[in-house]
């Protein structure tokens, strides 16, 4: 068994989601950065699909009942067992009863722990995830709450393959990230929306699983009507009325009524998942 | 093809069905000169690509209609081309006849027991320039449709009021909506799934529909292309 001992800001359940039901109104959902699961999950031998947690901010502490294997991704950390740093992205095995303390990270603003076995939680519509805005799959986690741990799947699986999915390295928050997208299918609503790219945006507090919110120079509608609402998908660059672009993230609206100007590449969901509040980004947009 | 399709980032391709609006001669000649409500055009379409799908002209991990487009997630280049060539066949082999069998007898009702006793049936019925009882009977005689599905898990776009039975938001959103609560938003009939805020106007409330429960196997009651009628 796991036992939270503090859940941090936010923490979660997440697998790779349930996608096949967003005609019925229900979001993909899954870890915020899956490429930092998915390598999680490598490094222990898991399937890419298993469940792993996902702190927010501020980290996490966990109690192992009995001996385990995990690993820790997607952040630069530091992490301890007791008072002893904890390596990011590799396997480590603790000893039953000992603690794993996740810091609030350097870089980075999701840390993803694997365990050998997997998170065995109840799976809802196929996934284990939390899906934050509509309320499925198992509710956020909070101190006192366990977790039990699954069956260790295919024995062959080694530990710490090495030739797992990249996953991008999280930048200095003092330099400007660039976030890749390819255009949109409805930058024409914006007035020069292709002038996005000479933009700076700084990462605000109210971003969440659903989407990154930012601040900076707003852009301008070029069109007066309503846009009737369209499917849009994770990574898609909205634009409300207030001119300032949404990023959506995994638990996003499976429909959307404001213009979608471009659309980040899997790799830049993946860091802009990792971008703490004041991290400055800009979008580098190309045709589609 | 008159159906524009865009390109959605790395792996998804959105199909716009709005230039069936105004396409002109082609079109209303394939139509035989009838007006083709457009919920029943996507309709049509996305039947015609989940059918392709489960064939396996291609794969996709969600094919999600909304009120003028249809998105496709999960695709390869290869897989967009498959389903532009769905679409051309589906303009140029009688998606209008499609369009118009929509509401042919072959497809069951499902029939959900309505109270009109909602908050806004007086602005309706003023809108509609009829008594609160009229909203009622033109809300029970009509052939409703599941457009689509968005803004919560199992809360269903039903088209089949009609554009000139077309009705605005209000203007201040109620913070809290109750569950079974069914309104009405520009051209379409909701049902809300469960207790959220809320800006359609309220009409009545279903009290013994479970919308979405997510213990069935098919959670949701009200799926994409379902039609429904709204009894006492």
């Amino acid at each position: 068994m796991i036992e939270v001992l503090d859940a941090g800001a936010l923490l979660t359940v997440q697998d790779l989601g349930r996608p096949g039901y967003a005609h019925l109104g229900v979001s993909r959902s899954g870890a915020a950065d899956a490429l930092a699961a998915v390598r999680a999950n490598t490094l222990v031998g898991n399937q890419a699909t298993d469940a792993v947690l996902e702190t927010t901010l501020t980290g996490a502490v966990l109690r192992f009942t009995d001996a385990a294997t995990v690993a820790l991704t997607g952040t630069a950390g530091p992490a301890f067992v007791g008072d002893v740093p904890a390596p990011m992205n590799r396997p480590v095995r603790l000893g039953a009863g000992q603690v794993l303390e996740i810091a609030p990270p350097e870089r980075g603003l999701r840390t993803y722990v694997a365990v050998r076995g997997g998170i065995d939680v109840p799976a809802v519509l196929t996934s284990r995830s939390t899906d934050t805005l509509s309320g499925i799959g198992p509710a956020p986690l909070q101190p006192g709450d366990r977790l039990s741990i699954g069956e260790s799947t295919p024995a062959s699986a080694t530990l710490f393959d090495a030739g797992g999915t990249p996953v991008p390295e999280v930048t200095d928050p003092g330099t400007v990230l660039a976030l890749k997208a390819l255009a949109g299918p409805r930058a024409d609503w914006i007035h020069e929306a292709h002038a996005v790219a000479d933009h700076t945006y700084t990462v605000t507090a109210e971003s969440n699983r659903v989407g990154m919110r930012v601040d900076g120079p707003a852009l301008e509608w070029a069109r007066t009507e309503e846009l009737a609402s369209e499917g849009v998908v994770a990574g898609a660059i909205q634009v409300p009325p207030s001119g300032l672009p949404v990023f959506f993230l995994a638990d996003h609206p499976t429909t959307g009524g404001y213009p979608v100007i471009g659309v980040l590449t899997d790799e830049a969901v993946a860091l802009a998942a990792q971008c703490a509040p004041g991290q400055r980004v800009r979008i580098d947009l190309r045709d589609a | 093809m008159t159906v524009t399709m865009h390109q959605v980032g790395e792996h998804a391709v959105l199909l716009d069905l709005s230039p069936l609006d105004h396409s002109g001669d082609e079109f209303a000649v394939a139509t035989e000169g009838r007006a083709v409500p457009m919920p029943n055009l996507v309709a049509s379409l996305w039947e015609r690509l989940m059918a392709a799908r489960e064939s396996g002209t291609f794969t996709a991990t969600d094919v999600v209609p909304a009120a003028r487009t249809i998105l496709v997630d999960g695709v390869s280049a290869d897989d967009a081309r498959s389903i532009g060539a769905v679409v051309d066949d589906w303009e140029s082999t009688g998606f209008a006849r499609a369009a118009m069998g929509l509401s042919e007898a072959d497809v069951p009702v499902i029939e959900i027991p309505v109270t009109f006793d909602g908050p806004d049936l007086a602005t309706v019925a003023e809108l509609w320039g009829t008594s609160t009882h009229g909203v009622a009977e033109i809300m029970r005689d009509a052939d409703l449709r599941v457009a689509f599905c968005g803004f919560a898990p199992g809360f269903a776009y039903m088209s089949g009021i009609g554009a000139e039975r077309a009705v605005p938001r209000r203007t201040s959103p109620r913070s809290r909506v109750p569950v079974g609560a069914v309104g009405l938003a520009g051209e379409y009939t909701g049902i809300y799934p469960r207790s959220s805020p809320g800006g359609w106007q309220l009409l009545g409330t279903a009290r013994d529909a479970t919308l979405w429960d997510i213990a069935r196997p098919n959670p949701a009651l009200l799926v994409p292309g379902t039609r429904v009628r709204l009894v006492s």
